[in-house]
């Protein structure tokens, strides 16, 4: 039921939304809880593990009962708060956790076993046999218990990420953080202030009392107006600030409201990461509960959402409302009902000596002891000294105190601290360094007192910020008392609910404590107290006090749990956004892509580059016969592959020469001017980091190449040597792998085809480097090999890559070749024993590779002592070999182990294994690379490749690496 | 966790790249013995308090620094150039 008017509801602009299937009309700014309320229906979903039928007991995130599922299909969200979620025309929600239906739920029989379903029921039943907990008990009672689900299905909804950074964060938009906003904003800060609810104004906006002459929520609009309107302000409504990490930094999530995401398709929901210089936490307090015997019933809420109820949406709670709390909250609830014309027929006061100018039933000094009704509230039990009555009410507000909202203070560490007076743990001084705490969620529970705070706290943070705080009046505001006495729980029989999500009850904690789970942190795991979305924001502190009393130490002694973020549950998909598919990792692509694309390669990923597998054919049915025909082609005419994927290091300056004999094994001062060398580069703890080539462009220029996948280690590697080990030197480097394109041009035919290209004589020894252009473009020639042909490779300007690319491969094929592959490219060097990251994999040593003879004798380098290392040369290492198989065209598989012959294939036995295979078109068989123990004195002997994971097993003959034209002729020549 | 970077200023700890122990600065000379390297290469200590570690700022100007922090409080106590502490010492 509606009252006929007030709240902050547009009563011009009703829509229509469904739940549970049924049609219900609410007003923009309602909440679906506000707008079923309106309609008179309470029941909004069933409980975790007793399918107990529940309502909602608060107005805000920290909502433990009323979760629905929002939405069909892909896109559903799951145990959304109905306390939060705005309704808006075509909004479609649905209970959870019940079957058939919320009205009846077949397993509301849960409750009838309750007895036998207390905390460590599980543990304690499902022991036997051991093998069924996985096959059939914990499916089954992940059936029974839980809460919505995902639809399981992509959902093409968006999320968003988004990085912001300011001079000041104000957490929280009530009394104190409008304050405190306006205070450093004044000042000259930038400020954002960030608010999970939809429009600021905090508890302004449940409150009937009056700011600066004026009901609470119209100063709200007033003074957020004047932030809207300042350049250095930016309000964040919408937007829970959900942790708080290192130096500043926090998170936060940003939900769009459901109009936009409507209108301008955007992002569902943000996750933003502030940066703040200085923070003021305003986040207010939440009100807790009192336990009593099914004090979980429909119509039982707490004193404060009442009012939010009545005030904030023009509800009428009930038709008789009964009040009961320890404290003055429960008295303004009293009030303000009665000033709309509400029945309240008790005001339950556990303060002995209460009064009240209040003119309805009080009963101070008594507490309510029971709740009555099933699916909705009817009646409560109302126990004094001496006698006790009930009284039918169909609503009961109930108030145990307020709870400030200490979570974020606690993100780093710290821990919150008791306040008798207050009853209840406050944020310990100095917790996150940076940030002040203000308002209720400092202790301050009347609105005058928030509003000063606040305001105080803004001004420090301006002076903090060295800003020049502007002083100003505060308006004058309501500046109640706020007296409370210790209430948990009410004694008696039955059941007396702690933690309504979680269907943990007072008994289940005292009995936790019984079986010595003491400790706060054991009590919670064993009740699961305090799990799940609401993380026990209404029963925390209930909690401890309820065990403190069992164990008989101490509230302060006892302790919280520890509060961890995220402050409100925020979705995988918020914290991942733009990371699914496509997004998980950036592509790199060379400029060589398109054209491959379009000869219909498909794209291997190497790292985040993507490399053509090999170039089908008509008639080619498989890889493998691209691949044979790709290798053929390199060998007998001429091929073309993009290298621009390998790291480019642009080294300059007097030095470079002999900072490369520092990095490299061997000498790079020696290497002539217009010459390339190969190069092995070590980790100084005496293994391969790298190997490649590098070229002398001029006196102080060398261009360095790394392997693909080591190119960002190599840099990193580079720049520490220099600037850690040898800044001295006088030199620099810098990568340029993305700003020259090179490709491979190889084979018999390979001059022939760049003498057309570059229009002349090629006049390139072997090892050979030289600058050339191709009418206005500057390109260099390399010659160097990495299939064992006559090879060059060709750089140009990354601009013109694509166009050179092109002309190669026509050029190629014009000459019977054309372009290769990945694949084929892997075929040619193993052919040769050319090695890649395949083996030099981070185990091995220069010793191993069977180049411990690049390791200069005369000069210093990285790696160069630890090389020399007993354990790291001699027979027992494993050392890199060919291998073939005895029986010709027998598979060899890369990762399968090599034993004895007669050995068992076990590990003890292990002799060492395979690294890289292919099939051989050259050489008509299956050739492999690998490493064996001693293998390089073991040439001629036959090994037994054993692959357990397929079963399969092949006699290799152990060989020399090198396979193919051993000589080298046809690569030098 | 935020670091400030001599060169570019304060920025995430997602832009810098984490070593270890600045020990790494102080290579042995060559004919030093098996124990010195055995220590430089692999013997590092695991502080609860003070420790000097070597960042490198990969995802901005390249600089490798010397960040000096507490592993307790999380406390940033500076940040300075490692080409600077080599050349001054």
């Amino acid at each position: 039921m509606r009252f006929a008017q007030g709240g902050l509801i547009d009563r011009e602009a009703p829509v229509e939304f469904s739940f549970d299937g049924r049609s219900y009309r609410g007003f923009a700014g309602d909440t679906l809880a506000s707008a079923l309320l309106a309609n008179d229906i309470r029941l909004m979903g069933r409980s975790f593990k007793y399918h107990r039928p529940r309502g909602p007991l608060t107005a805000g995130s920290e909502e433990p009962n009323a979760l629905v599922t929002l939405g069909e299909g892909p896109g559903q969200e799951p145990n959304a708060r109905a306390t939060t979620c705005e309704v808006h025309d075509g909004l479609v929600a649905r209970s959870q956790n019940r079957w058939p239906g919320l009205g009846f739920d077949l397993l509301g029989v849960n409750d009838w076993a309750a007895p036998f379903l207390g905390a460590g029921f599980y543990y304690k039943t499902f022991m036997w046999p051991k093998s069924f907990w996985e096959r059939l008990y914990e499916p089954l009672i992940r059936r029974a218990a839980g809460l919505g689900s995902l639809s399981g299905v992509a959902s093409a909804e968006t999320c968003d990420k988004a990085f912001a950074h300011c001079d000041l964060l104000v957490i929280g938009a009530g009394p104190a953080g409008l304050m405190a906003a306006l205070a450093a904003a004044r000042a000259g800060a930038d400020v954002i202030l960030a608010d999970e609810d939809t429009r600021p104004g905090g508890a302004l906006l449940r409150e009937s009392g009056e700011v600066a002459g004026q009901p609470g929520a119209h100063w709200a609009v007033q003074v957020s107006e004047e932030l809207a309107g300042m350049d250095n302000v930016r309000i964040m409504c919408r937007t829970s600030v959900t942790g708080v990490y290192d130096h500043g930094t926090y998170a936060a999530l940003e939900r769009a409201a459901p109009a936009t995401v409507r209108r301008e398709g955007a992002a569902t929901e943000t996750f933003w990461r502030i940066v703040a210089r200085r923070t003021v936490l305003a986040a207010g307090a939440l009100e807790r509960p009192v336990a009593f015997r099914d004090n979980d019933r429909p119509g039982v809420m707490l004193a404060g959402a009442v009012r939010a109820y009545a005030n904030r949406w023009a509800v009428r709670p009930g038709r008789a409302v009964a009040v009961f709390g320890n404290n003055d909250s429960a008295h303004r609830t009293a009030r303000d009902l009665m000033a709309r014309g509400v029945h309240v027929c008790a005001l339950v006061d556990a303060r002995h000596g209460a009064r009240t100018d209040l003119d309805l039933p009080f009963f101070p000094g008594a507490v309510v002891s029971r709740a009555h009704g099933g699916r909705r509230l009817e009646a409560v039990d109302i126990r004094m000294p001496g006698r006790s009555l009930r009284l039918r009410a169909d609503c009961l507000a109930i108030s145990g105190g307020w709870n400030p909202s200490v979570h974020l203070t606690c993100h780093l560490g710290a821990r919150p601290v008791w306040d008798a007076d207050l009853v209840a743990f406050l944020p310990g001084a100095g917790a996150v360094p940076g940030l002040d705490v203000a308002g209720a969620a400092s202790g301050v529970f009347s609105t005058a007192g928030c509003l000063e705070s606040g305001w105080h706290a803004g001004m420090a943070a301006a002076r903090a910020l060295d800003l020049k705080p502007v002083e100003a009046a505060i308006p004058k505001a309501e500046d109640g008392h706020y007296d409370i006495v210790p209430l948990w729980a009410v004694p008696g029989k039955g059941r007396a609910w702690v933690d309504f999500q979680n269907d943990v009850t007072v008994k289940d904690v005292s009995q936790a404590a019984q079986e010595n789970f003491r400790s706060v942190e054991h009590m919670k795991r064993y009740t699961t107290q305090g799990m799940a979305p609401d993380q026990g924001k209404n029963s925390n502190v209930v909690a401890l006090a309820v065990l403190a009393d069992a164990t008989r130490d101490g509230i302060p002694e006892t302790g919280t749990t520890t509060f961890r973020p995220p402050f409100t549950p925020v979705s995988i998909a918020a914290m991942g956004a733009g990371a699914q598919g496509m997004g998980f990792a950036p592509r790199r692509l060379t400029t060589s892509h398109r054209v491959s694309l379009r000869r219909g390669a498909p794209m291997l990923e190497v790292g985040l580059w993507y490399r053509p597998s090999h170039y089908p054919r008509v008639g080619e049915a498989t890889w493998r016969e691209s691949c044979d025909r790709e290798a053929r082609m390199v060998r007998e005419s001429v091929g073309i592959t993009d290298v621009s994927t390998l790291g480019k290091i642009d080294i300059q300056g007097p030095d470079a020469a002999r900072f490369l004999d520092f990095v490299y094994t061997n000498r790079f001062t020696t290497l002539a001017e217009g010459r390339v060398r190969y190069g092995l580069m070590l980790r100084e703890d005496g293994h391969v980091m790298d190997d490649g080539t590098t070229a002398r462009l001029g006196p102080e220029h060398y261009l360095m190449t790394t392997t693909t996948a080591a190119a960002g280690q190599v840099l990193r590697h580079l720049e520490f040597v220099h600037q850690c080990l040898c800044p001295h030197m006088d030199l620099r480097l810098i990568s340029v792998t993305e700003q020259w394109a090179q490709f491979a041009v190889a084979g018999p035919r390979a001059s022939a085809l760049l003498e057309e290209v570059l229009q002349g004589p090629l006049d390139l020894p072997f090892m050979g480097c030289r600058a050339v252009s191709m009418g206005p473009v500057g390109a260099r020639l390399f010659r160097i090999s990495f299939s064992g042909e006559q090879g060059y490779e060709i750089a140009v300007p990354s601009r013109y890559g694509e166009g050179l690319f092109s002309r190669l491969v026509d050029r190629a094929e014009a000459l019977g070749g054309g372009a290769y592959g990945m694949e084929a490219l892997n075929v040619l060097r193993i052919e040769k024993g050319f090695i890649t990251h395949a083996e030099i994999h981070g185990r091995v040593t220069a010793f191993d590779i069977g180049m411990a003879g690049m390791i200069s004798k005369d000069k210093d380098c990285i790696g160069k002592a630890a090389a020399a290392r007993p354990g790291l040369l001699g027979a027992e290492r494993e050392q890199l070999v060919g291998l073939r198989p005895v029986k010709s065209g027998a598979a060899i598989l890369a990762g399968a182990h090599l034993f004895e012959e007669q050995a068992e294939a076990i590990s003890r036995h292990d002799q060492g294994y395979v690294t890289s295979t292919c099939h051989s078109p050259a050489l008509g068989d299956t050739l492999a690379l690998g490493f064996l123990r001693n293998g390089r004195a073991r040439h001629g002997e036959v090994v037994r490749m054993v692959e357990h994971l397929q079963g399969v097993e092949t006699l290799c003959r152990v060989s020399d690496p090198l396979a193919f034209d051993p000589a080298g002729g046809r690569m030098r020549d | 966790m935020r670091i400030t970077c001599p060169i570019c200023g304060a920025r995430d700890r997602r832009e810098f790249y984490y070593m270890g122990a600045a020990v790494a600065l102080d290579r042995p000379v060559p004919e030093a013995d098996a124990a010195a390297w055995n220590a430089y290469i692999h013997e590092r200590d695991n502080p609860a308090g003070l420790t000097r570690d070597l960042w490198y700022h990969e995802a901005g100007c390249g600089a490798w620094l010397v960040v000096t922090r507490d592993t307790i409080s999380h406390e940033v106590h500076g940040v300075t150039l490692a080409s600077d502490m080599r050349a001054g010492g």
